[in-house]
Order: C-alpha cells, then sequence, then structure tokens
C-alpha cells in the first residue's frame, strides 16, 4: 500500500477540523440563546426560563468539553501536519491565534466554570455577567480563527522575503482580509441558525409528544423567528459571500457551478455530475442564464468556466459542486420552513400541526449539515492551496512518514467516533428528560457543587 | 508597522514569556492531571465525587495554558514550532488523545449511570496517566536534542524514544502525582485528606529519588550542560538551585509529616519552579536544543511586537479573572448527592 503522507495529513485534517466544527457551530448559538433565556428570567422572573436555562447549560457543557479537547487538536496539527506552512506563514497568522488564546479562550475557559458550577456561589447579575461572557468569548473566538482563515483564502497585507518566508507589512490588511468580513457573519449566522433549527426539532418533538408544551412552545416560537428573520438574512450574506469568492477565487465559484466554458448567459445547474477526465457536466438539469444573473446581477454576464485554469490550479470539482447544493438546499428548506411558520401563525396552528412538528424533527441537523458542506466548499475550493495563490498544499506538509500520520488518523476515526457516540447519547438522554422545574436550593448542576450554595436567598415571588 | 525591536530584546522577552505560560501550564494541568493519576487509588466512590469536584471548574482554564503555549511558540517562534511538532510526532498525538478521553470524562461521568460511570473514571484515569507520561517523554527527548537540516527536522519517527525519555516520562507522572496530592490536601477534609496526604508522602520519595537520578544523568547527555554546571565560578553562582532543592524538599517532608492544608502544595511548586529553574540554566539559550536558538527561531519582530501588545494588555486580564475563578470555587470540596 502506498502511503501518500500529503494525501493522509489532508485527510486526517480535514476528519479532526469537520469534526471539531460541529461543537463550535452549535456552542456558538448555544451560548448566545442562554444568554437571552437568562437574561429574560431575570427581567421577567418566570421560572419557566430558568428551567430552560438550566435544562440547556448541561447540553451545552457537553458539547463545550468536546468542542475543546477536539479543538487542542488542532493547536497541534498546523505544526505536526503542517510545519511547511507554519514555518512559511508563521510571521503573518500566528499573532492572530495568539489573539484567540489571549481574547477568547482564557475567557471562555474560566467564566464557563462559574457558568456551570457557580449557580448559588456567585449571585445572580454574576452569573449573568458570567454566560454574556462565555457567548461574546465563542464570538471574539469566531473572529479571530475565521480571520486566519479567510486570510488562507484571500491573503493580503504581506510581503515575500528570504527564501519563502512571509513577512507582514499591515496588520489591518492582514485580520481585514477582503473574504474575512463576508466568511465572519456567513458563520456566525450558520452556527445561530444551526443552534435554532437543533433547538426547534426538540421543541417539536415534545409538542408531537405532548411533553413539557409549555418550555416546547417557547422554544418553537424563538426557532421560527430565526427561521423568519435570520434564515433569509443568511441568504442575502451567503450571496455576498459568493460575490467576493467570484472577485478573489474565481476557479473555485467555477467548481461550485460546475462550468467548464466561460460564457455569457451561463445556465445554473440544479444538479449533474461533473466529470474531471471529460471536462464537462454530465446529466445535468440547467435554469439558463441563472448562474449569470446569481453571479453577475445580469442575464448576459460572463461567468468563468474551468476551463480557463491550467488542470494542476483546478480545484476538485465535484466535491464542491455537491457539496455547495447540499449547502444551498438546506439554506432553502430553513427559508421555506419560516414562510411555513408565518402562514401556520396566521391561521394560529403553529404549535398544533403535527406534520410542521415532524417537518421541524426532520430539519434538526440541518444547521449541521449546511455548515460542514460550507466548508468542503470553501476549503476544498481553495485547493491545490493551502494559502490561495502562495503555498500548495504539497509543499505544506511536515517530514512524518505515511504510516505514522496512518495510524494516527485510525486512533482520532476510533476515539471520535466513541466519544461522539456517548455525547450524542448522553445529549439524548438530557433531552429526553426535558426541563424540570427546580427550586432554586435544588439547582445542583447534576453533582456539579463543590460547597452548599451560600447565596441562594428567595426573593419573594419565588418562595411560595 | 510598528515593531519595539529597537527599544527591546524581543525573543528574549517571548522566551521568558512561552518559559512562563509552559511553566504555568506545568503547575496548573500539572495537578489536575496529578489528581487524575491518583484517582482510582482513592478510597471511595464520595472520595472520588470529591476530587473530581476539587478541579472540575478549572480544568478546561488549565488546558488553556498549554494552548497558549503551542499558540505562542507557533507565533513567536514560528520555526521552532516547525521542527519540535514533527520530531514528537507520535507523542503529541497519543498526548492530544489521552487529553481528549480525560477532558470529555469530566461531563460524561457527571451525566452517566454508576455502570458508565466506571468506564468514563477509567477514561479520566488513563488518559491523565497517557498525557503525563507523554510530556514527559518530550522534556526528555527535547532535553537530550533534536535532529535539524536547514529548516526541517531531519531524524526520524522514533527519536525520542530513549531510556532517558521513558524515565523523564515516569518522572512526570510522579511530579504531576506530587501536585495532585498536595492539592487534594488543601481541597478536602477527613478521610480523602488522609489517603491524599499518603499518597503525597509515598509519590514525594519517588519525585526525589527521579530529580536526584535527573541530575546524575543530564550532565552526560552534553557537554554543554556538564561545563555550565561544573566550571568555576559557575558551580558558585549555580549552587542556589540544588541547595534550595535540598531545603524545600525536606520542608515539605516536615509539612506532610505535621499534618498542614496548604504548605504542601506551594511547596510542591517551589520544587517544580526549581527543577524548572535548572532546566532553563541547561538548555540557554536554545528553542530547539543545541541546533537553533531563540533569536535564530524568532519571528518577525512586527510579529512579535504585535503580539506583545497583546499580551500586554490581555495577559494581566487572564491572570485576574482566573484567580478570580479561584477565589469562588475556594474553600473544601464537597460531595453531592445526584439528582
Amino acid at each position: 500500500m502506498n502511503l501518500d503522507p500529503v494525501f493522509l495529513a489532508r485527510i486526517q485534517f480535514a476528519f479532526t477540523v469537520s469534526f471539531h466544527i460541529l461543537f463550535p457551530a452549535f456552542t456558538i448559538g448555544l451560548a448566545s440563546w442562554l444568554a437571552v433565556l437568562e437574561g429574560l428570567w431575570l427581567k421577567t422572573k418566570k421560572t419557566i426560563y430558568k428551567d430552560l436555562y438550566h435544562m440547556w447549560v448541561k447540553i451545552f457543557a457537553l458539547t463545550f468539553g468536546m468542542g475543546v479537547v477536539t479543538g487542542v487538536v488542532l493547536s497541534y496539527q498546523f505544526g505536526t501536519n503542517w510545519s511547511g506552512f507554519s514555518d512559511k506563514i508563521g510571521n503573518v497568522l500566528g499573532p492572530l491565534l495568539g489573539f484567540e488564546v489571549l481574547t477568547a479562550f482564557f475567557l471562555e475557559a474560566s467564566f464557563l466554570g462559574i457558568m456551570l458550577f457557580g449557580w448559588g456561589r456567585v449571585s445572580r447579575k454574576m452569573h449573568f455577567t458570567a454566560t454574556l461572557i462565555v457567548a461574546v468569548g465563542t464570538v471574539i473566538s469566531a473572529f479571530w480563527i475565521l480571520s486566519a482563515n479567510s486570510w488562507m483564502q484571500t491573503p493580503a497585507g504581506f510581503e515575500v522575503r528570504e527564501g519563502n518566508i512571509l513577512f507582514p507589512v499591515n496588520w489591518w490588511a492582514i485580520i481585514f482580509n477582503p473574504s474575512f468580513p463576508y466568511r465572519f457573519f456567513h458563520m456566525v449566522i450558520a452556527a445561530y441558525l444551526t443552534t435554532a433549527f437543533a433547538v426547534g426539532g426538540v421543541a417539536s418533538w415534545y409538542l408531537l409528544k405532548k411533553k413539557h408544551v409549555p418550555y416546547a412552545k417557547i422554544m418553537l416560537s424563538m426557532t421560527m423567528l430565526m427561521a423568519v428573520f435570520i434564515a433569509p438574512l443568511q441568504v442575502v450574506l451567503g450571496d455576498l459571500h459568493g460575490l467576493n469568492t467570484l472577485k478573489y477565487q474565481p476557479a473555485k465559484v467555477a467548481a461550485m457551478e460546475g462550468a467548464w466554458e466561460t460564457e455569457k448567459g451561463a445556465p445554473f445547474r440544479l444538479f449533474g455530475w461533473p466529470d474531471s477526465q471529460k471536462e464537462q457536466t454530465l446529466y445535468s438539469l440547467e435554469i439558463p442564464k441563472l448562474a449569470s444573473l446569481i453571479l453577475t446581477h445580469s442575464w448576459d454576464g460572463e461567468v468563468k468556466g474551468l476551463k480557463a485554469w491550467p488542470k494542476e490550479e483546478r480545484p476538485p470539482v465535484a466535491m464542491v459542486f455537491w457539496s455547495f447544493r447540499v449547502m444551498v438546499g438546506m439554506g432553502s428548506l430553513m427559508v421555506l420552513t419560516g414562510l411555513i411558520a408565518i402562514f401556520l401563525f396566521m391561521r394560529k396552528r403553529l404549535f398544533d400541526s403535527r406534520w410542521f412538528q415532524r417537518w421541524c424533527i426532520a430539519l434538526t441537523p440541518s444547521g449541521f449539515i449546511a455548515v460542514l458542506a460550507g466548508w468542503f466548499v470553501t476549503e476544498i475550493g481553495r485547493q491545490p492551496y493551502v494559502a490561495y495563490g502562495l503555498i500548495r498544499t504539497s509543499e505544506a506538509s511536515s517530514p512524518v512518514l505515511g504510516q505514522h500520520i496512518f495510524a494516527s488518523l485510525v486512533a482520532f476515526v476510533i476515539v471520535y467516533s466513541v466519544i461522539f457516540s456517548a455525547g450524542l447519547y448522553y445529549i439524548c438522554r438530557l433531552v429526553r428528560r426535558g426541563p424540570v422545574s427546580l427550586k432554586d436550593e435544588e439547582i445542583i448542576y447534576s453533582g456539579h457543587v463543590l460547597q452548599k450554595p451560600v447565596l441562594l436567598v428567595p426573593t419573594p415571588e419565588e418562595s411560595h | 508597522m510598528f515593531t519595539f525591536e529597537t527599544y527591546l530584546n524581543l525573543p528574549l522577552i517571548w522566551g521568558g514569556l512561552i518559559a512562563t505560560a509552559i511553566f504555568l501550564y506545568v503547575l496548573l494541568d500539572g495537578f489536575d492531571l496529578g489528581v487524575g493519576v491518583l484517582f482510582p487509588f482513592s478510597p471511595t466512590e464520595t472520595c472520588r465525587n470529591k476530587i473530581m469536584n476539587s478541579i472540575a471548574p478549572f480544568w478546561d482554564g488549565n488546558e488553556t495554558w498549554l494552548v497558549l503555549g503551542g499558540g505562542g511558540l507557533f507565533a513567536a517562534f514560528p520555526l521552532a514550532y516547525s521542527i519540535l511538532m514533527p520530531a514528537f510526532y507520535i507523542p503529541i498525538m497519543v498526548m492530544l488523545l489521552g487529553l481528549i478521553f480525560r477532558g470529555v470524562a469530566f461531563e460524561f461521568r457527571f451525566k452517566a449511570n454508576d455502570k458508565g460511570r466506571k468506564l468514563w473514571d477509567y477514561a479520566f484515569h488513563f488518559g491523565s496517566l497517557i498525557s503525563a507520561f507523554c510530556q514527559g517523554v518530550m522534556l526528555g527527548a527535547f532535553v537530550q536534542g533534536i535532529s535539524v537540516n536547514g529548516r526541517v527536522f531531519s531524524g526520524g519517527g522514533f527519536d525520542w524514544l530513549t531510556p532517558f525519555s521513558l524515565m523523564t516520562g515516569v518522572a512526570l507522572v510522579f511530579g504531576y502525582a506530587l501536585l495532585g496530592a498536595t492539592w487534594l490536601i488543601m481541597k478536602t477534609e477527613d478521610h480523602t485528606q488522609k489517603w491524599a496526604r499518603r499518597c503525597a508522602l509515598y509519590v514525594a520519595v519517588y519525585v526525589i529519588g527521579f530529580m536526584g537520578l535527573v541530575c546524575l544523568w543530564v550532565p552526560f547527555i552534553n557537554q554543554q550542560i556538564c561545563h555550565r554546571w561544573f566550571s568555576m565560578p559557575n558551580l558558585l553562582y549555580l549552587s542556589p538551585i540544588p541547595l534550595l532543592t535540598i531545603w524545600v524538599t525536606s520542608n515539605l517532608f516536615k509539612s506532610l509529616i505535621k499534618k498542614d492544608e496548604t504548605k504542601p502544595f506551594f511547596l510542591s511548586i517551589t520544587l517544580f519552579a526549581l527543577g524548572y529553574a535548572g532546566l532553563a540554566v541547561s538548555l540557554w539559550p536554545w528553542v530547539v536544543p543545541y541546533q537553533i536558538s531563540l533569536q535564530q527561531a524568532a519571528a518577525a519582530p512586527e510579529s512579535q511586537s504585535l503580539l506583545l501588545v497583546g499580551v500586554v494588555l490581555f495577559l494581566p486580564c487572564v491572570l485576574g479573572y482566573t484567580a478570580y475563578c479561584y477565589y469562588v470555587f475556594r474553600g473544601k470540596s464537597q460531595d453531592v448527592p445526584w439528582y
């Protein structure tokens, strides 16, 4: 068996990073939502928000824990798998990752402790502050890592000196590189939608089973607010992001479209099979002129085809083409859900249409699928480069034997499968148990308490 | 572009910062990895719950120092990062897998039923043990030196595997266990504390043994180290380190026997600090031992300057709220029934 180290390093990194992104995609949204719930509780004093908070904070803790341990892996894999890359671009990207640790990781990790275990040990305001800080921390973290990733897509603000090493010239240009604002907002909104649809799925399941109905109504209403207002916003952001990609990485867009020939009034291919050998997209179902309209905002705009680039400059087409359709498909279903919700709400049937509950249950993983598919589009579409136009992936790898990478890849697959199944199992158990109404004295984070809570003085409204 | 190159010795400052970050990691994650090492030997289930509760709010923050160490090395000395990571490929991967198991065990064991909890208890123990061992192995391999050709690691995938590195691996497991045991003396009471005190006494004997062994062995590994310690006048200037170590050790034993609550933990920390200082003296000025110095591996001054601004602004905040967290969760750890 021929073990190509570069290929294996790519598979390994793709596996660990894809696996990791599932957790932040969920926790970014969940942290913000928990902050909203706790804020509502403090404002309205309705215990229903507090109960929901306590149910979901446990799920948050599980997901966050898995996000942390899979994230630590990545911070070392830049070196273990891509030492050629680390050596060349360390000057430029290193500080960005350093800032992520200093401004986000410590913040999240420290206040997470208070958020999970501090109930009753700190005042309510302080606890709410901790939740808010964790929520803000997740977004700051997204800021830095997406800045670094975007720089790899659209490098800026540097110069190449002595022996192919990159040197920073303008930090502002590096951090706010051309694709960063689009990618940042697109991803943060994606995370919010992912959480919303996961929560909506749980709520619908409760409604379908006629369990925890008051809680489910709150959760479903909040999900549908997101589906109605935020899902369409995501479509607009996605379109802007696509235009930005067309400007800076046209080969990626050509792969997304499955377009081989450069043409005016290019059709949009709904489906098809891009064949890299024959250099055409087979069996395609096309809507005339739509690609030109989407990409150039004109019916007769010119869209560059893949043949405009030599073969060794093209990304793998089929993966990009299909992932893009999966992402857009999920996004469309989300927007459609919002429209259905408006329709049902008008008819006062939002909470008792059983088919709609089943629909929402089916869409529980939609956000996760869309996030993964979106990252496949942007990362595979960047190939054959690791830093677009600058460093080829094949030049970036480490001097490590294929066998060793293969062995560690197998280990990662096994370990991640085990912890993912276990995590999912425990999350499902928490979901099945549902929100429980507890008095403050009883809120013990599953035994996560170090000492008898000291600050629990029930407010008059609650002590009945 | 701003740079402090003309006013400050940036590689030196960054060398100090990375060394500090790694030292803080060793102390902070050291005690919670050490707790994991001792975990299955504790007498009862109640003990284990208390033990777990004593570190649950902190482990995530502690592990972040590892990310700062790795990320900081990448940012400040990218050349060193890109040589050391492939050199330690296997121990790093194994360490990461160990850290995954122990990390998720915190969350999973609190949610599991009795049978599942047993499983995660083992995941926690073996994850901690393996991570600690791998870190010790890497430390040993680091001291022995790395093969480099130009800007690239040129050795084999198993260069790190030597009798010396295996010894340092075991040594660090005991070292962390000492930190863990003394932490538990501070954070628990009654028979958990009694057990922890017995562990600490037992483990401390091994730690002293291993420290002695390292002191005897290291001078033979490298000429430079031997010369640095045993030539005049260095021998005099450096003599406080071994003398203080002896003094701290005797105090540690006294304090354990006197049944002090917090003193053993801080004495263990001091012991680690002295060992670390000895290491720093031996390895100066290398960031990839005997091949690449701090100056040679330094990132562009602009990069080091920018991140230095970040450190000056944010590190005090980090230390501040970390201290706040330890303050919030002060006092003895309790066992609380599940609901």
